[in-house]
């Protein structure tokens, strides 16, 4: 592969992305393998008439009652599909137009997703009003804002578990209850919380949760959507042909996939909270590396907030030098779905970040095959790339002379 | 070992697509939007696929969405268009596959439905029959998935041309097993599917000229030419790339092998009096035969065949268990009887001469001790 991009350093840069997608896991891949290739069991799971169809139908349902398990759901409760963004869409989509002539209003939140905020703009294109709620400076919904947002005409609740930028886990338990108590749909998108935080669905008063597998160390292109039983949340699919999954998705079933999820979620169930223990020193680790240095901000909830992220805004440093200067660490300045845009990320102006801090943002995420020696080696390049940026700002410069830069008046071009 | 010869449901992975795919699948990840390192590899890797894909449709790779499958590419066409052309009407087969006749149904008053003859062939008076001012999309599959039927496409593609009507054609199942030719027919959008082609399950294509308007269905971020949100599967796609490089390079060879054996099988059955071969007058894929058995129950002669280690289907995977007759055969004015008496056989690469033997064998078989059981000669008097 290498000789694909003709890069000076020979070394592999660090992954601290884990965000962005996961590496498959070995033991995962074992079990896929099972499922490809023309000695395998290659079936497609939806052929009722012989043993090839069986056994895949059969390995299908295997991997729906370990992604069950993880989050305490029963497997009759789980839908696959093809990600997260599937999942998001058919939720959000499929709630909101099943329930249309109970009302047409939405609350969600502007630190969300793209798959659930692009849903809902959708939405307002066909007629709903979507109601997005301005996070405190934390990242943390304040719930009597949202109690206050909510309408007679409110037929749907849509908060992340985990945002994917600073990883700070809202409490979906007391949001939940408030939906509840007024018959309100809540979903909850879990792509980022899945296997990193603990989920028990049968007590969560949750009607609907997004998985995504490559997040925790699955296969690319399979999801699954929670859709609670009892009582049963309706939705309409958003995907027609076959009436696969319970009429809910259709389209063949790819069960390597499907087994790769299922082993992920399995493997993510018996390791959670040892991994969670390990990663918490090393984020600690590398936060303590750098924290001394002048003008570091978090974004985010330190305390509400998963083992794995880190997110920081290095001032008077423009995070798109800062990246370049970074090549050895493969990081993002945010979700890797707007990374190609140079747009600070909207999920940090929705704390309420300037755009100079905004701008100035990393994001390191931290996973099962992060070393020690790896932060190490991290903590010593940020210090180094910040600190010779800043030598070439003149904003730090200003700012080291005590001027308020907030107070220059900018000549227009 | 058992004998697979339902190739139209899904057909087993090729070893080297396996072997492509495996260092996507590794320690060495990226999320394809990402602009670090990982990242960029992981996008160099779709657009070669990107490619090949584009090869094998006769297509420009701009003109190739990767989807999650062939049902994706399907829903995106219909659902998309009709969100652009609220105004217009639409007219598909009334043979298509269920991921395409289920959203023209979802999408019903503003849809028509073209009937098909007795061999299953979609002729031009059929399609004039339904066309209306506002009809501005068709869509005909270039060949059926349970009879095998190919249609003779350029005659209506000329047609809908000349009324400013777009085309589109679902080639899932001919892909791999007949030449395409998207840009030449003329055609401005075609489905694919991998896992037909001995690629990998859950991935697909939507081939499409710019010239026809679709929205995204799925949102949440700009991938595939901001036309299908969700991040890229990496390895199926890949998969899908090099499943496509080796259809082209074998299409001849596989489809010469996949007739052999056809043929020998339909010279086989002329023996049984009581099999007839659907759509046998019509020009079909290589590889697939439907068969009705006069006096017999499909799903049951699905079970005995597998009993025997014989995997075949009635029609569609998509439809299996369920007990209506297929809608194909139904389409075509089969009579009920012997549309539920009905088996699909597909061959694939990897059959044998002696797949087809133990077939007829397994066939004779069970069509004899069925003519000497009382309960059979009841039904049949």
């Amino acid at each position: 592969m290498s000789d694909q991009t003709a890069h000076k350093s020979t070394e592999q840069p660090i992954y601290l992305d884990y965000s962005a997608t996961t590496p498959i896991d070995e033991r995962v891949v074992t079990e896929m393998l099972k499922y490809m290739g023309p000695d395998s069991s290659f079936g497609n799971p939806a052929s009722r008439s012989h043993n090839f169809g069986w056994t895949a139908e059969a390995a299908v349902e295997t991997a729906r009652k370990h992604v069950a398990d993880l989050v305490g759901a029963n497997p009759k409760e789980i839908i696959f599909t093809s990600g997260a963004t599937e999942s998001d869409n058919l939720a959000i989509k499929g709630v909101a137009h099943f329930n249309k002539k109970r009302g047409k209003h939405i609350v969600t939140c502007k630190t969300e997703h793209k798959a659930v905020l692009d849903s809902c703009r959708q939405l307002e294109r066909e007629g709903y009003e979507v109601t997005y709620l301005d996070p405190m400076q934390n990242g943390l919904i304040d719930l009597k804002v949202l109690e206050d947002a909510l309408r007679d005409d409110t037929t749907l609740v849509s908060i992340m578990h985990v945002n994917n930028e600073i990883g700070v886990i809202q409490d979906i338990e007391a949001i939940g209850k408030i939906c509840r108590a007024r018959k309100i749909i809540f979903h909850v998108d879990a792509a980022q919380s899945a296997g990193k935080v603990e989920i028990n669905l049968e007590e969560l008063p949750v009607d609907l949760m997004s998985f995504s597998a490559h997040k925790i160390y699955g296969p690319k292109g399979v999801g699954a959507l929670y859709v609670q039983r009892k009582p049963r949340v309706r939705l309409e699919a958003q995907m027609h042909g076959g009436g696969h999954e319970r009429g809910m998705r259709s389209g063949t079933l790819a069960t390597h996939q499907i087994v790769g999820m299922g082993e992920a979620f399995r493997i993510a169930r018996e390791e959670l909270v040892e991994e969670n223990k390990r990663l918490l020193k090393l984020r600690n680790k590398l936060y303590d590396g750098v924290k001394d240095m002048e003008e570091v901000y978090v974004n985010g909830d330190m305390d509400h907030r998963i083992a794995g992220n880190i997110n920081i805004s290095f001032n008077y440093v423009e995070g798109e030098s800062l990246l370049m200067a970074l090549s050895d660490l493969a990081i993002s300045s945010g979700s890797a779905c707007t990374s190609a845009s140079l747009e600070p990320s909207y999920v940090l102006r929705a704390l309420g970040r300037n755009d100079e801090l905004a701008h100035s943002s990393i994001r390191f995420t931290m996973g099962r095959y992060t070393t020690e020696e790896e932060i190490d080696r991290t903590i010593k390049y940020v210090r180094k790339a910040v600190e010779k940026l800043r030598e070439l700002s003149p904003l730090w410069d200003m700012y080291k002379d005590g001027i308020d830069i907030d107070s220059i008046e900018w000549a227009a071009h | 070992m058992a004998v697979y010869l339902d190739n139209n449901a899904t057909t087993a992975l090729d070893e080297k697509v396996l072997e492509a795919m495996l260092p996507y699948m590794g320690q060495v990840t990226g999320n394809p939007s990402s602009v670090h390192r990982f990242g960029r590899l992981q996008k160099d890797a779709i657009e070669q696929a990107r490619e090949s894909v584009a090869q094998l449709a006769g297509a420009r790779a701009e003109q190739v969405i990767f989807t999650s499958g062939g049902t994706e590419s399907n829903n995106l066409l219909l659902i998309g268009f009709n969100r652009r052309e609220k105004e217009s009407r639409i007219a598909v087969s009334a043979i298509e596959h269920m991921s395409l006749l289920e959203p023209a149904q979802h999408l019903a008053p503003k849809v028509d439905f073209v009937q098909v003859d007795e061999n299953g062939r979609i002729d031009l008076a059929a399609v004039e029959q339904v066309m209306t001012d506002q009809t501005s999309l068709l869509s005909v599959m270039t060949a059926n998935n349970e009879t095998g039927v190919i249609q003779d496409l350029s005659p209506l593609i000329d047609f809908a041309a000349e009324r400013n009507c777009f085309f589109h054609t679902d080639a899932s199942q001919a892909a791999g097993k007949i030449p395409l030719n998207f840009v030449e027919s003329g055609v401005h959008a075609m489905t694919m599917s991998a896992h037909k082609l001995y690629g990998p399950l859950g991935v697909g294509a939507l081939v499409l000229d710019k010239r026809l308007p679709i929205t995204k269905i799925q949102f949440g971020g700009s991938q595939e030419k901001n036309l299908r949100a969700g991040t890229e599967n990496v390895p199926a796609i890949v998969g899908f790339g090099r499943a496509a490089e080796l259809a082209m390079a074998d299409l001849q060879t596989t489809s010469s092998h996949v007739r052999m054996l056809r043929d020998a099988l339909e010279k086989g059955l002329k023996e049984f009096s009581t099999v007839s071969i659907f759509a046998q007058q019509a020009e079909r894929l290589p590889n697939t035969v439907q068969l009705g058995i006069e006096g017999f129950d499909g799903e049951t002669m699905l079970m005995q065949l597998d009993r025997k280690a014989i995997a075949v289907s009635s029609g569609s995977a998509c439809t299996s268990g369920k007990t209506e007759p297929s809608h194909v055969l139904k389409a075509m004015k089969v009579p009920d009887a012997l549309a539920n008496s009905a088996i699909r056989v597909s061959f694939g690469k990897n059959n044998t001469m002696s797949d087809v033997e133990t077939l007829l064998t397994a066939l004779r078989d069970i069509i004899e001790i069925n003519q000497h059981s009382p309960v059979m000669m009841a039904a049949t008097v």
